[in-house]
Protein backbone atom coordinates (compact mmCIF):
# COMPACT_ATOMS: atom_id res chain seq x y z
CA UNK A 1 0.00 0.00 0.00
CA UNK A 2 3.02 2.28 -0.10
CA UNK A 3 3.87 2.97 -3.42
CA UNK A 4 1.19 4.73 -5.28
CA UNK A 5 0.70 7.09 -8.19
CA UNK A 6 -2.18 8.81 -6.68
CA UNK A 7 -1.61 12.18 -5.21
CA UNK A 8 -4.14 12.77 -2.96
CA UNK A 9 -2.96 11.39 0.32
CA UNK A 10 -6.40 11.98 2.32
CA UNK A 11 -9.18 10.90 -0.40
CA UNK A 12 -6.62 7.74 -0.86
CA UNK A 13 -6.58 6.92 2.69
CA UNK A 14 -10.92 7.22 3.08
CA UNK A 15 -10.78 4.90 -0.41
CA UNK A 16 -8.81 2.80 1.68
CA UNK A 17 -11.07 2.94 4.95
CA UNK A 18 -13.72 2.01 2.73
CA UNK A 19 -12.68 -0.85 1.08
CA UNK A 20 -11.11 -2.35 4.81
CA UNK A 21 -14.42 -1.85 6.56
CA UNK A 22 -15.91 -3.56 3.16
CA UNK A 23 -13.78 -7.11 3.96
CA UNK A 24 -14.63 -6.31 7.27
CA UNK A 25 -18.38 -5.65 7.00
CA UNK A 26 -19.91 -9.16 6.59
CA UNK A 27 -18.64 -10.49 9.60
CA UNK A 28 -18.56 -7.35 11.66
CA UNK A 29 -22.13 -7.13 11.47
CA UNK A 30 -22.66 -10.75 12.95
CA UNK A 31 -19.99 -10.72 15.38
CA UNK A 32 -20.86 -6.82 16.50
CA UNK A 33 -24.40 -7.93 17.02
CA UNK A 34 -24.33 -11.10 18.95
CA UNK A 35 -20.91 -11.27 20.36
CA UNK A 36 -19.73 -7.39 21.10
CA UNK A 37 -23.30 -6.23 21.88
CA UNK A 38 -23.71 -9.15 24.24
CA UNK A 39 -20.61 -8.70 26.31
CA UNK A 40 -21.59 -5.01 27.07
CA UNK A 41 -24.86 -5.52 27.86
CA UNK A 42 -23.99 -8.45 30.22
CA UNK A 43 -22.27 -5.98 32.17
CA UNK A 44 -25.11 -3.99 32.36
CA UNK A 45 -27.37 -6.30 33.34
CA UNK A 46 -26.13 -6.83 36.33
CA UNK A 47 -26.96 -3.79 37.73
CA UNK A 48 -30.64 -4.76 36.81
CA UNK A 49 -33.32 -6.20 38.27
CA UNK A 50 -34.99 -8.26 35.83
CA UNK A 51 -36.75 -10.82 35.20
CA UNK A 52 -37.95 -12.17 31.93
CA UNK A 53 -41.98 -10.85 33.10
CA UNK A 54 -40.79 -8.12 34.74
CA UNK A 55 -39.65 -4.25 33.09
CA UNK A 56 -35.67 -3.85 33.83
CA UNK A 57 -35.24 -1.59 36.85
CA UNK A 58 -31.84 -0.28 37.67
CA UNK A 59 -30.86 -2.01 41.09
CA UNK A 60 -26.93 -1.17 41.79
CA UNK A 61 -25.36 -3.90 44.03
CA UNK A 62 -28.36 -5.70 44.81
CA UNK A 63 -27.55 -8.50 42.56
CA UNK A 64 -24.01 -8.81 44.39
CA UNK A 65 -25.56 -8.43 47.69
CA UNK A 66 -27.80 -11.57 47.37
CA UNK A 67 -24.84 -13.61 45.10
CA UNK A 68 -22.68 -13.25 48.18
CA UNK A 69 -24.82 -14.60 50.92
CA UNK A 70 -26.24 -17.20 48.85
CA UNK A 71 -25.27 -20.57 49.40
CA UNK A 72 -25.57 -21.99 45.90
CA UNK A 73 -23.08 -19.11 44.72
CA UNK A 74 -20.21 -20.22 47.27
CA UNK A 75 -20.59 -24.07 46.50
CA UNK A 76 -20.54 -23.51 42.75
CA UNK A 77 -17.45 -21.30 43.19
CA UNK A 78 -15.28 -23.88 45.30
CA UNK A 79 -16.38 -26.24 42.70
CA UNK A 80 -14.86 -24.68 40.06
CA UNK A 81 -11.87 -23.92 41.92
CA UNK A 82 -11.43 -27.66 42.61
CA UNK A 83 -11.85 -28.41 39.25
CA UNK A 84 -9.07 -26.31 38.14
CA UNK A 85 -6.91 -27.21 40.31
CA UNK A 86 -7.35 -30.23 39.54
CA UNK A 87 -7.34 -30.27 35.92
CA UNK A 88 -4.97 -27.31 35.01
CA UNK A 89 -1.66 -29.26 36.38
CA UNK A 90 -2.41 -32.38 35.43
CA UNK A 91 -3.61 -31.47 31.87
CA UNK A 92 -0.16 -29.52 31.59
CA UNK A 93 1.45 -32.52 32.97
CA UNK A 94 0.41 -34.93 30.85
CA UNK A 95 0.47 -32.76 27.33
CA UNK A 96 4.03 -31.94 28.17
CA UNK A 97 4.90 -35.43 28.87
CA UNK A 98 3.13 -36.64 26.08
CA UNK A 99 4.69 -34.13 23.15
CA UNK A 100 8.16 -34.35 25.35
CA UNK A 101 8.24 -38.43 24.33
CA UNK A 102 6.28 -38.13 20.74
CA UNK A 103 9.48 -35.58 19.91
CA UNK A 104 12.23 -37.93 20.40
CA UNK A 105 11.68 -38.39 16.21
CA UNK A 106 10.54 -41.95 17.09
CA UNK A 107 9.13 -44.70 13.83
CA UNK A 108 5.20 -44.47 14.57
CA UNK A 109 5.07 -40.90 16.15
CA UNK A 110 2.19 -39.95 13.83
CA UNK A 111 0.06 -42.70 15.05
CA UNK A 112 0.68 -42.44 18.62
CA UNK A 113 0.00 -38.18 17.87
CA UNK A 114 -3.13 -39.67 16.22
CA UNK A 115 -4.52 -41.69 19.33
CA UNK A 116 -3.49 -39.20 21.84
CA UNK A 117 -4.94 -36.14 20.49
CA UNK A 118 -8.36 -38.43 19.03
CA UNK A 119 -10.55 -37.98 22.63
CA UNK A 120 -9.82 -34.09 21.58
CA UNK A 121 -12.39 -34.07 18.90
CA UNK A 122 -15.23 -36.93 20.02
CA UNK A 123 -17.85 -35.70 20.77
CA UNK A 124 -18.87 -34.41 23.88
CA UNK A 125 -21.87 -36.41 24.67
CA UNK A 126 -20.07 -39.77 23.99
CA UNK A 127 -16.85 -39.34 26.27
CA UNK A 128 -19.39 -38.18 29.02
CA UNK A 129 -21.41 -41.80 28.65
CA UNK A 130 -18.65 -44.00 28.00
CA UNK A 131 -16.51 -42.65 31.26
CA UNK A 132 -19.98 -42.84 33.13
CA UNK A 133 -19.62 -46.40 31.70
CA UNK A 134 -16.24 -46.98 32.61
CA UNK A 135 -16.47 -45.66 36.28
CA UNK A 136 -20.01 -47.68 36.99
CA UNK A 137 -19.41 -48.47 40.93
CA UNK A 138 -20.69 -51.54 40.99
CA UNK A 139 -19.47 -53.63 37.69
CA UNK A 140 -17.79 -50.82 35.81
CA UNK A 141 -14.03 -51.74 34.23
CA UNK A 142 -12.08 -49.42 36.15
CA UNK A 143 -13.99 -50.57 39.68
CA UNK A 144 -13.37 -53.97 38.11
CA UNK A 145 -9.53 -53.19 37.92
CA UNK A 146 -9.45 -51.61 40.92
CA UNK A 147 -11.10 -54.76 42.90
CA UNK A 148 -8.53 -56.87 40.99
CA UNK A 149 -5.39 -55.03 42.25
CA UNK A 150 -6.71 -55.63 46.28
CA UNK A 151 -8.75 -52.45 46.69
CA UNK A 152 -11.66 -54.21 48.30
CA UNK A 153 -14.31 -50.81 48.33
CA UNK A 154 -13.31 -48.63 45.38
CA UNK A 155 -15.05 -45.14 45.21
CA UNK A 156 -18.09 -44.93 43.53
CA UNK A 157 -17.25 -42.02 41.29
CA UNK A 158 -19.99 -40.07 39.87
CA UNK A 159 -23.06 -41.10 42.08
CA UNK A 160 -20.67 -40.43 45.11
CA UNK A 161 -20.21 -36.72 46.09
CA UNK A 162 -16.83 -37.37 47.19
CA UNK A 163 -15.47 -39.01 43.71
CA UNK A 164 -17.59 -37.57 41.57
CA UNK A 165 -15.36 -34.35 41.02
CA UNK A 166 -12.29 -36.20 40.44
CA UNK A 167 -13.93 -38.68 38.49
CA UNK A 168 -15.13 -35.36 36.29
CA UNK A 169 -11.53 -34.31 36.55
CA UNK A 170 -10.11 -37.34 35.17
CA UNK A 171 -12.15 -37.74 31.77
CA UNK A 172 -11.35 -34.24 31.33
CA UNK A 173 -7.98 -34.51 31.40
CA UNK A 174 -8.46 -37.43 29.29
CA UNK A 175 -10.22 -35.50 26.74
CA UNK A 176 -8.01 -32.26 26.80
CA UNK A 177 -4.24 -33.47 26.47
CA UNK A 178 -4.13 -34.19 22.99
CA UNK A 179 -4.61 -30.13 22.03
CA UNK A 180 -1.89 -29.06 24.21
CA UNK A 181 0.18 -31.93 23.86
CA UNK A 182 0.36 -30.36 20.12
CA UNK A 183 0.99 -27.17 21.67
CA UNK A 184 3.68 -28.49 23.21
CA UNK A 185 5.01 -29.92 20.38
CA UNK A 186 5.03 -27.05 18.39
CA UNK A 187 7.21 -25.53 20.73
CA UNK A 188 9.62 -28.41 21.14
CA UNK A 189 9.99 -27.96 17.58
CA UNK A 190 11.67 -24.84 18.01
CA UNK A 191 14.18 -25.53 20.73
CA UNK A 192 17.34 -25.97 19.04
CA UNK A 193 19.31 -29.74 18.54
CA UNK A 194 22.73 -27.74 19.27
CA UNK A 195 21.25 -26.71 22.94
CA UNK A 196 20.61 -30.68 23.54
CA UNK A 197 24.44 -31.80 22.06
CA UNK A 198 25.94 -29.28 24.38
CA UNK A 199 24.51 -30.28 27.04
CA UNK A 200 25.30 -33.97 26.33
CA UNK A 201 28.56 -33.21 25.25
CA UNK A 202 29.10 -31.84 28.50
CA UNK A 203 27.77 -35.14 30.65
CA UNK A 204 23.86 -33.77 31.49
CA UNK A 205 21.67 -36.70 31.77
CA UNK A 206 17.92 -37.35 30.35
CA UNK A 207 16.74 -35.51 33.69
CA UNK A 208 18.93 -32.82 33.50
CA UNK A 209 18.38 -31.94 30.11
CA UNK A 210 14.70 -32.11 30.81
CA UNK A 211 15.33 -29.33 33.48
CA UNK A 212 18.06 -27.08 32.29
CA UNK A 213 17.00 -27.00 28.74
CA UNK A 214 13.19 -28.07 27.58
CA UNK A 215 11.54 -26.52 30.61
CA UNK A 216 12.81 -23.32 30.19
CA UNK A 217 12.92 -23.14 26.35
CA UNK A 218 8.70 -24.20 26.77
CA UNK A 219 8.31 -20.98 29.14
CA UNK A 220 6.55 -18.93 26.13
CA UNK A 221 4.69 -21.97 25.22
CA UNK A 222 3.95 -23.11 29.07
CA UNK A 223 2.77 -19.44 29.71
CA UNK A 224 0.36 -19.79 27.01
CA UNK A 225 -1.03 -23.41 27.97
CA UNK A 226 -1.39 -22.14 31.38
CA UNK A 227 -3.92 -19.50 30.42
CA UNK A 228 -5.81 -21.01 27.84
CA UNK A 229 -6.04 -24.40 30.68
CA UNK A 230 -6.96 -22.13 33.06
CA UNK A 231 -9.76 -20.13 31.07
CA UNK A 232 -11.48 -23.51 29.86
CA UNK A 233 -11.26 -24.79 33.50
CA UNK A 234 -13.13 -22.02 35.08
CA UNK A 235 -15.61 -21.89 31.75
CA UNK A 236 -16.44 -26.07 32.22
CA UNK A 237 -19.83 -26.67 31.25
CA UNK A 238 -20.83 -29.10 29.02
CA UNK A 239 -18.96 -31.96 29.94
CA UNK A 240 -20.12 -31.86 33.63
CA UNK A 241 -24.03 -31.11 32.35
CA UNK A 242 -23.39 -34.57 30.37
CA UNK A 243 -21.65 -36.56 32.94
CA UNK A 244 -23.19 -35.39 36.40
CA UNK A 245 -25.53 -32.74 35.97
CA UNK A 246 -24.13 -30.98 38.73
CA UNK A 247 -24.41 -33.64 40.94
CA UNK A 248 -24.91 -36.00 43.23
CA UNK A 249 -26.71 -32.99 44.96
CA UNK A 250 -24.36 -30.21 44.53
CA UNK A 251 -20.99 -31.99 44.50
CA UNK A 252 -19.95 -31.00 40.82
CA UNK A 253 -22.02 -28.01 40.12
CA UNK A 254 -20.23 -25.39 38.73
CA UNK A 255 -20.19 -21.34 37.93
CA UNK A 256 -21.33 -21.95 34.43
CA UNK A 257 -24.18 -23.96 35.30
CA UNK A 258 -25.28 -21.30 37.71
CA UNK A 259 -25.69 -18.58 35.13
CA UNK A 260 -27.07 -21.50 33.07
CA UNK A 261 -30.06 -22.38 35.76
CA UNK A 262 -30.45 -18.72 36.89
CA UNK A 263 -30.10 -16.85 33.34
CA UNK A 264 -32.05 -19.54 30.91
CA UNK A 265 -34.07 -21.85 32.90
CA UNK A 266 -35.10 -19.30 35.33
CA UNK A 267 -35.48 -16.35 33.36
CA UNK A 268 -33.46 -14.11 36.37
CA UNK A 269 -31.45 -12.24 34.11
CA UNK A 270 -29.99 -9.46 36.32
CA UNK A 271 -29.09 -12.22 38.97
CA UNK A 272 -27.33 -14.45 36.43
CA UNK A 273 -25.62 -11.81 34.78
CA UNK A 274 -23.98 -10.66 38.20
CA UNK A 275 -22.83 -14.05 38.78
CA UNK A 276 -21.31 -14.32 34.91
CA UNK A 277 -19.54 -10.94 35.59
CA UNK A 278 -17.93 -12.83 38.59
CA UNK A 279 -16.67 -15.59 36.31
CA UNK A 280 -15.19 -12.97 33.98
CA UNK A 281 -13.67 -11.30 36.50
CA UNK A 282 -11.83 -14.37 37.74
CA UNK A 283 -10.86 -15.46 34.41
CA UNK A 284 -9.17 -11.95 33.82
CA UNK A 285 -7.47 -11.44 36.72
CA UNK A 286 -5.86 -15.24 36.77
CA UNK A 287 -4.69 -14.06 33.11
CA UNK A 288 -3.51 -10.94 34.20
CA UNK A 289 -1.57 -12.42 37.24
CA UNK A 290 0.22 -14.80 34.61
CA UNK A 291 0.97 -11.88 32.68
CA UNK A 292 2.50 -10.42 35.52
CA UNK A 293 4.62 -13.46 36.73
CA UNK A 294 5.43 -14.45 33.03
CA UNK A 295 7.02 -10.15 32.14
CA UNK A 296 8.68 -10.67 35.43
CA UNK A 297 10.57 -14.08 34.75
CA UNK A 298 11.38 -12.75 31.23
CA UNK A 299 13.65 -9.80 33.26
CA UNK B 1 4.50 -39.40 33.09
CA UNK B 2 7.64 -37.05 32.66
CA UNK B 3 10.90 -38.63 31.21
CA UNK B 4 11.62 -40.81 34.78
CA UNK B 5 12.57 -43.82 32.79
CA UNK B 6 15.41 -41.93 30.97
CA UNK B 7 18.95 -43.72 31.93
CA UNK B 8 21.83 -41.94 32.40
CA UNK B 9 23.22 -40.88 29.02
CA UNK B 10 26.60 -42.53 28.17
CA UNK B 11 29.16 -39.97 27.43
CA UNK B 12 29.24 -39.59 23.31
CA UNK B 13 32.02 -40.10 21.30
CA UNK B 14 31.83 -37.54 19.22
CA UNK B 15 33.12 -40.01 16.47
CA UNK B 16 30.39 -40.66 14.09
CA UNK B 17 27.89 -37.66 13.35
CA UNK B 18 26.50 -35.75 16.39
CA UNK B 19 23.29 -34.49 14.75
CA UNK B 20 21.29 -37.12 16.20
CA UNK B 21 22.75 -37.65 18.98
CA UNK B 22 19.71 -39.95 20.58
CA UNK B 23 19.84 -42.45 18.07
CA UNK B 24 23.31 -43.70 20.20
CA UNK B 25 20.76 -44.82 22.30
CA UNK B 26 18.89 -47.80 22.49
CA UNK B 27 17.72 -48.66 25.31
CA UNK B 28 16.57 -45.59 25.93
CA UNK B 29 14.35 -45.37 22.80
CA UNK B 30 13.03 -48.68 23.29
CA UNK B 31 11.79 -47.81 27.00
CA UNK B 32 10.25 -44.48 25.20
CA UNK B 33 8.73 -46.97 22.65
CA UNK B 34 7.52 -48.86 25.77
CA UNK B 35 5.96 -45.78 27.90
CA UNK B 36 4.34 -44.44 25.00
CA UNK B 37 2.70 -47.74 23.57
CA UNK B 38 1.19 -48.37 27.15
CA UNK B 39 0.46 -44.77 27.71
CA UNK B 40 -1.32 -44.79 24.30
CA UNK B 41 -3.11 -47.86 24.33
CA UNK B 42 -4.48 -46.48 27.98
CA UNK B 43 -5.90 -43.74 26.24
CA UNK B 44 -7.26 -45.82 23.73
CA UNK B 45 -9.33 -48.43 26.18
CA UNK B 46 -12.38 -46.14 26.19
CA UNK B 47 -12.88 -46.09 22.63
CA UNK B 48 -12.38 -49.99 22.32
CA UNK B 49 -14.58 -50.36 25.41
CA UNK B 50 -17.01 -48.18 23.36
CA UNK B 51 -16.78 -50.48 20.01
CA UNK B 52 -17.05 -53.41 21.78
CA UNK B 53 -19.67 -52.69 24.08
CA UNK B 54 -21.78 -51.43 21.10
CA UNK B 55 -21.74 -54.88 19.80
CA UNK B 56 -22.84 -56.64 22.49
CA UNK B 57 -26.62 -57.17 24.08
CA UNK B 58 -27.13 -55.18 26.82
CA UNK B 59 -26.82 -58.16 29.57
CA UNK B 60 -23.09 -58.70 28.40
CA UNK B 61 -22.00 -54.87 28.38
CA UNK B 62 -21.10 -55.20 32.45
CA UNK B 63 -19.93 -58.76 32.10
CA UNK B 64 -17.40 -59.84 34.74
CA UNK B 65 -14.11 -60.54 33.62
CA UNK B 66 -14.51 -57.74 30.98
CA UNK B 67 -15.47 -59.37 27.72
CA UNK B 68 -13.03 -57.25 25.51
CA UNK B 69 -13.84 -59.31 22.42
CA UNK B 70 -17.59 -59.72 22.53
CA UNK B 71 -18.31 -63.45 22.39
CA UNK B 72 -20.93 -62.87 20.32
CA UNK B 73 -21.05 -60.03 17.69
CA UNK B 74 -24.37 -58.20 17.45
CA UNK B 75 -24.42 -56.03 14.19
CA UNK B 76 -28.43 -55.73 14.30
CA UNK B 77 -27.65 -53.05 16.98
CA UNK B 78 -26.25 -50.92 13.83
CA UNK B 79 -29.32 -51.43 12.35
CA UNK B 80 -32.08 -51.46 15.20
CA UNK B 81 -31.18 -48.33 16.35
CA UNK B 82 -32.11 -46.41 13.48
CA UNK B 83 -36.14 -47.33 14.32
CA UNK B 84 -35.62 -46.72 17.89
CA UNK B 85 -34.23 -43.42 17.97
CA UNK B 86 -34.77 -40.85 15.36
CA UNK B 87 -31.16 -40.79 14.02
CA UNK B 88 -31.21 -39.79 10.20
CA UNK B 89 -33.11 -36.42 11.37
CA UNK B 90 -30.87 -35.79 14.04
CA UNK B 91 -27.38 -36.35 11.66
CA UNK B 92 -29.24 -34.48 8.50
CA UNK B 93 -29.23 -31.58 11.65
CA UNK B 94 -26.38 -31.82 12.26
CA UNK B 95 -24.88 -32.13 8.79
CA UNK B 96 -27.21 -28.94 7.76
CA UNK B 97 -25.86 -26.85 10.85
CA UNK B 98 -22.10 -27.87 10.66
CA UNK B 99 -21.75 -27.54 6.95
CA UNK B 100 -23.50 -24.03 6.73
CA UNK B 101 -22.14 -22.53 10.13
CA UNK B 102 -18.79 -23.86 8.47
CA UNK B 103 -19.28 -22.20 5.09
CA UNK B 104 -20.22 -18.54 6.57
CA UNK B 105 -17.44 -18.77 9.11
CA UNK B 106 -14.68 -19.77 6.17
CA UNK B 107 -16.28 -16.91 4.33
CA UNK B 108 -16.63 -13.95 6.10
CA UNK B 109 -14.24 -15.38 8.45
CA UNK B 110 -10.78 -14.78 5.61
CA UNK B 111 -12.92 -11.56 3.92
CA UNK B 112 -12.38 -9.74 7.19
CA UNK B 113 -9.07 -10.98 7.55
CA UNK B 114 -7.79 -9.90 4.55
CA UNK B 115 -9.32 -6.25 5.67
CA UNK B 116 -7.25 -6.71 9.16
CA UNK B 117 -4.12 -8.38 6.82
CA UNK B 118 -3.71 -6.00 3.83
CA UNK B 119 -5.39 -2.96 4.11
CA UNK B 120 -4.35 -0.40 6.02
CA UNK B 121 -6.99 2.11 7.57
CA UNK B 122 -7.50 4.48 10.82
CA UNK B 123 -8.81 2.29 13.74
CA UNK B 124 -8.48 -1.02 12.30
CA UNK B 125 -5.75 -2.01 14.83
CA UNK B 126 -8.54 -1.25 17.98
CA UNK B 127 -10.85 -3.05 16.05
CA UNK B 128 -9.29 -5.65 15.73
CA UNK B 129 -8.53 -5.59 19.20
CA UNK B 130 -11.91 -6.24 20.26
CA UNK B 131 -11.72 -9.18 18.11
CA UNK B 132 -8.97 -10.85 20.15
CA UNK B 133 -10.62 -9.22 23.59
CA UNK B 134 -13.66 -11.15 23.10
CA UNK B 135 -11.88 -14.26 21.95
CA UNK B 136 -11.35 -13.97 25.96
CA UNK B 137 -14.49 -13.12 27.39
CA UNK B 138 -15.81 -16.58 28.55
CA UNK B 139 -18.67 -17.48 26.54
CA UNK B 140 -20.87 -17.91 29.71
CA UNK B 141 -20.06 -15.00 30.35
CA UNK B 142 -22.85 -13.20 27.89
CA UNK B 143 -24.70 -15.98 26.98
CA UNK B 144 -28.28 -14.99 28.57
CA UNK B 145 -28.01 -11.53 27.01
CA UNK B 146 -27.12 -13.29 23.72
CA UNK B 147 -30.27 -15.51 24.71
CA UNK B 148 -32.16 -12.35 24.97
CA UNK B 149 -31.51 -11.20 22.35
CA UNK B 150 -32.65 -14.65 20.20
CA UNK B 151 -35.47 -14.10 22.32
CA UNK B 152 -37.18 -10.65 21.37
CA UNK B 153 -36.21 -12.00 17.56
CA UNK B 154 -37.97 -14.96 18.22
CA UNK B 155 -35.67 -17.16 16.93
CA UNK B 156 -35.32 -19.69 20.22
CA UNK B 157 -35.67 -22.73 18.59
CA UNK B 158 -34.59 -22.83 15.53
CA UNK B 159 -31.22 -23.39 13.16
CA UNK B 160 -31.05 -19.95 12.35
CA UNK B 161 -30.29 -19.02 16.11
CA UNK B 162 -27.25 -20.86 15.78
CA UNK B 163 -26.28 -20.36 12.61
CA UNK B 164 -26.10 -16.16 13.70
CA UNK B 165 -24.04 -17.50 16.55
CA UNK B 166 -21.82 -18.99 15.38
CA UNK B 167 -21.07 -18.29 12.38
CA UNK B 168 -19.30 -15.38 12.59
CA UNK B 169 -16.91 -16.22 15.08
CA UNK B 170 -13.80 -14.02 16.12
CA UNK B 171 -11.22 -16.77 15.91
CA UNK B 172 -11.84 -17.75 12.46
CA UNK B 173 -10.85 -14.29 11.68
CA UNK B 174 -8.23 -14.68 13.63
CA UNK B 175 -6.72 -17.59 12.32
CA UNK B 176 -6.97 -16.30 8.55
CA UNK B 177 -5.13 -13.33 9.47
CA UNK B 178 -2.22 -14.53 11.34
CA UNK B 179 -2.33 -16.54 8.21
CA UNK B 180 -2.16 -13.96 5.56
CA UNK B 181 0.18 -11.80 7.38
CA UNK B 182 2.68 -14.76 6.62
CA UNK B 183 2.05 -13.77 2.50
CA UNK B 184 4.34 -11.03 1.59
CA UNK B 185 2.72 -7.69 0.79
CA UNK B 186 4.64 -7.88 -2.37
CA UNK B 187 1.95 -10.48 -4.20
CA UNK B 188 -0.76 -8.07 -3.42
CA UNK B 189 1.11 -5.01 -4.73
CA UNK B 190 1.76 -6.61 -8.01
CA UNK B 191 -1.76 -7.35 -7.94
CA UNK B 192 -2.58 -3.99 -7.95
CA UNK B 193 -0.16 -3.05 -10.46
CA UNK B 194 -1.69 -5.50 -12.88
CA UNK B 195 -4.93 -3.29 -12.16
CA UNK B 196 -6.78 -6.13 -9.85
CA UNK B 197 -9.12 -4.28 -7.40
CA UNK B 198 -8.87 -5.38 -3.14
CA UNK B 199 -11.35 -7.78 -3.92
CA UNK B 200 -9.47 -9.19 -6.88
CA UNK B 201 -6.40 -9.45 -5.09
CA UNK B 202 -7.97 -11.77 -2.13
CA UNK B 203 -10.10 -13.89 -4.47
CA UNK B 204 -7.33 -14.40 -6.97
CA UNK B 205 -3.95 -14.15 -5.23
CA UNK B 206 -4.28 -14.54 -1.00
CA UNK B 207 -7.21 -17.12 -1.10
CA UNK B 208 -6.01 -19.75 -3.22
CA UNK B 209 -2.64 -18.93 -1.49
CA UNK B 210 -4.37 -19.80 1.75
CA UNK B 211 -5.61 -23.05 1.17
CA UNK B 212 -3.75 -24.91 4.17
CA UNK B 213 -5.29 -22.40 6.42
CA UNK B 214 -8.86 -22.56 4.76
CA UNK B 215 -8.53 -26.20 5.45
CA UNK B 216 -7.08 -25.66 9.34
CA UNK B 217 -10.40 -23.10 9.21
CA UNK B 218 -13.03 -25.55 7.81
CA UNK B 219 -12.17 -28.42 9.80
CA UNK B 220 -11.62 -27.15 12.97
CA UNK B 221 -15.05 -25.18 12.56
CA UNK B 222 -16.56 -28.46 11.42
CA UNK B 223 -15.88 -30.37 14.15
CA UNK B 224 -16.39 -27.93 16.96
CA UNK B 225 -20.12 -27.37 15.34
CA UNK B 226 -20.55 -31.32 14.90
CA UNK B 227 -19.80 -31.74 18.49
CA UNK B 228 -21.16 -28.71 20.45
CA UNK B 229 -23.65 -29.97 22.75
CA UNK B 230 -24.40 -26.39 24.75
CA UNK B 231 -25.63 -24.40 21.77
CA UNK B 232 -28.47 -26.49 20.51
CA UNK B 233 -29.15 -27.59 24.71
CA UNK B 234 -30.02 -23.98 25.35
CA UNK B 235 -31.48 -23.28 21.83
CA UNK B 236 -33.21 -26.22 20.35
CA UNK B 237 -36.28 -27.71 22.40
CA UNK B 238 -38.11 -29.31 19.14
CA UNK B 239 -37.17 -32.85 18.87
CA UNK B 240 -37.32 -32.66 15.10
CA UNK B 241 -33.94 -29.88 14.82
CA UNK B 242 -32.16 -31.86 17.41
CA UNK B 243 -28.70 -32.41 16.71
CA UNK B 244 -27.20 -35.76 16.77
CA UNK B 245 -25.30 -34.89 20.10
CA UNK B 246 -29.19 -33.57 21.82
CA UNK B 247 -30.46 -37.12 20.42
CA UNK B 248 -27.76 -39.41 21.65
CA UNK B 249 -27.92 -37.70 25.21
CA UNK B 250 -31.91 -37.32 25.13
CA UNK B 251 -31.71 -41.33 24.45
CA UNK B 252 -29.27 -41.95 27.50
CA UNK B 253 -31.72 -40.17 29.65
CA UNK B 254 -34.65 -42.06 28.42
CA UNK B 255 -33.20 -45.68 28.08
CA UNK B 256 -30.15 -45.53 30.82
CA UNK B 257 -30.09 -49.43 30.95
CA UNK B 258 -29.75 -50.10 27.21
CA UNK B 259 -26.37 -49.79 27.42
CA UNK B 260 -25.14 -51.71 24.57
CA UNK B 261 -27.88 -49.22 21.92
CA UNK B 262 -26.17 -45.93 23.85
CA UNK B 263 -22.75 -47.03 22.75
CA UNK B 264 -23.83 -47.52 19.44
CA UNK B 265 -25.56 -44.47 18.87
CA UNK B 266 -22.27 -43.01 20.51
CA UNK B 267 -19.88 -45.16 17.74
CA UNK B 268 -22.09 -43.52 15.73
CA UNK B 269 -21.97 -40.32 16.21
CA UNK B 270 -17.86 -40.26 16.37
CA UNK B 271 -17.48 -42.06 13.34
CA UNK B 272 -18.08 -39.12 10.90
CA UNK B 273 -15.72 -36.87 12.93
CA UNK B 274 -12.95 -39.68 12.82
CA UNK B 275 -12.90 -40.10 8.82
CA UNK B 276 -12.73 -36.59 8.69
CA UNK B 277 -9.91 -36.49 11.53
CA UNK B 278 -7.94 -39.13 9.24
CA UNK B 279 -8.43 -37.33 6.06
CA UNK B 280 -6.91 -33.70 7.39
CA UNK B 281 -5.34 -34.63 10.24
CA UNK B 282 -1.92 -32.76 9.04
CA UNK B 283 -4.50 -29.40 8.63
CA UNK B 284 -6.11 -29.42 12.75
CA UNK B 285 -2.18 -29.73 13.87
CA UNK B 286 -1.23 -27.32 11.35
CA UNK B 287 -4.11 -24.76 12.65
CA UNK B 288 -3.97 -25.55 16.62
CA UNK B 289 -0.37 -24.99 16.42
CA UNK B 290 -0.86 -21.58 14.97
CA UNK B 291 -3.54 -20.48 16.99
CA UNK B 292 -1.27 -21.18 19.49
CA UNK B 293 1.83 -19.30 18.54
CA UNK B 294 0.46 -15.37 18.47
Amino acid sequence: MATTLSAAGTGRRRSSTWIGWSFILPNFLGFAALTLVPVIAALALSFLDWDSYSTPRWVGLDNFERMIHNDTFWTALKNTAYYAIGHVPLTLCAALGFAVLLNQKLRGARFFRTALFFPYITSLVAVAVVWNMLLSPDLGPVNQFLRAIGIDSPPGWTTSTTWAMPAVIVASVWRDLGYYMILYLAGLQTIPAELYEAAEVDGANGWQRFWSITVPSLRPTTFFVLIMLTISSFKVFDLIQVMTEGGPGRSTLVLSQVIYREGIVQGRFGYSSAVSMVLFAIVLTITLIQFQLQRRSER
Amino acid sequence: MTLTVSPPAPVQTPANPPSRPRKAVPVRRALAYLLLSVLSVAVLVPFAWMVSASLKLDADVFSVPIQWIPAEFHWENFTNIWERIPLLTYLRNSVFLSLTITALQVLTGSFAAYGFAKVRFPGRDALFLAYIATIAVPWQAYMVPQYIIMQKAGLVNTHLSLILLQAFGAFGVFLMRQYYLTIPDELCEAGRLDGLSEYGIWARIVLPLSKPALASLALLTFVNTWNDYMGPFIYLTDNKLWTIQLGLRSFVGLYDAEYAMIMTGSVLSVLPILVIFLLGQKYFVRGIATSGLK
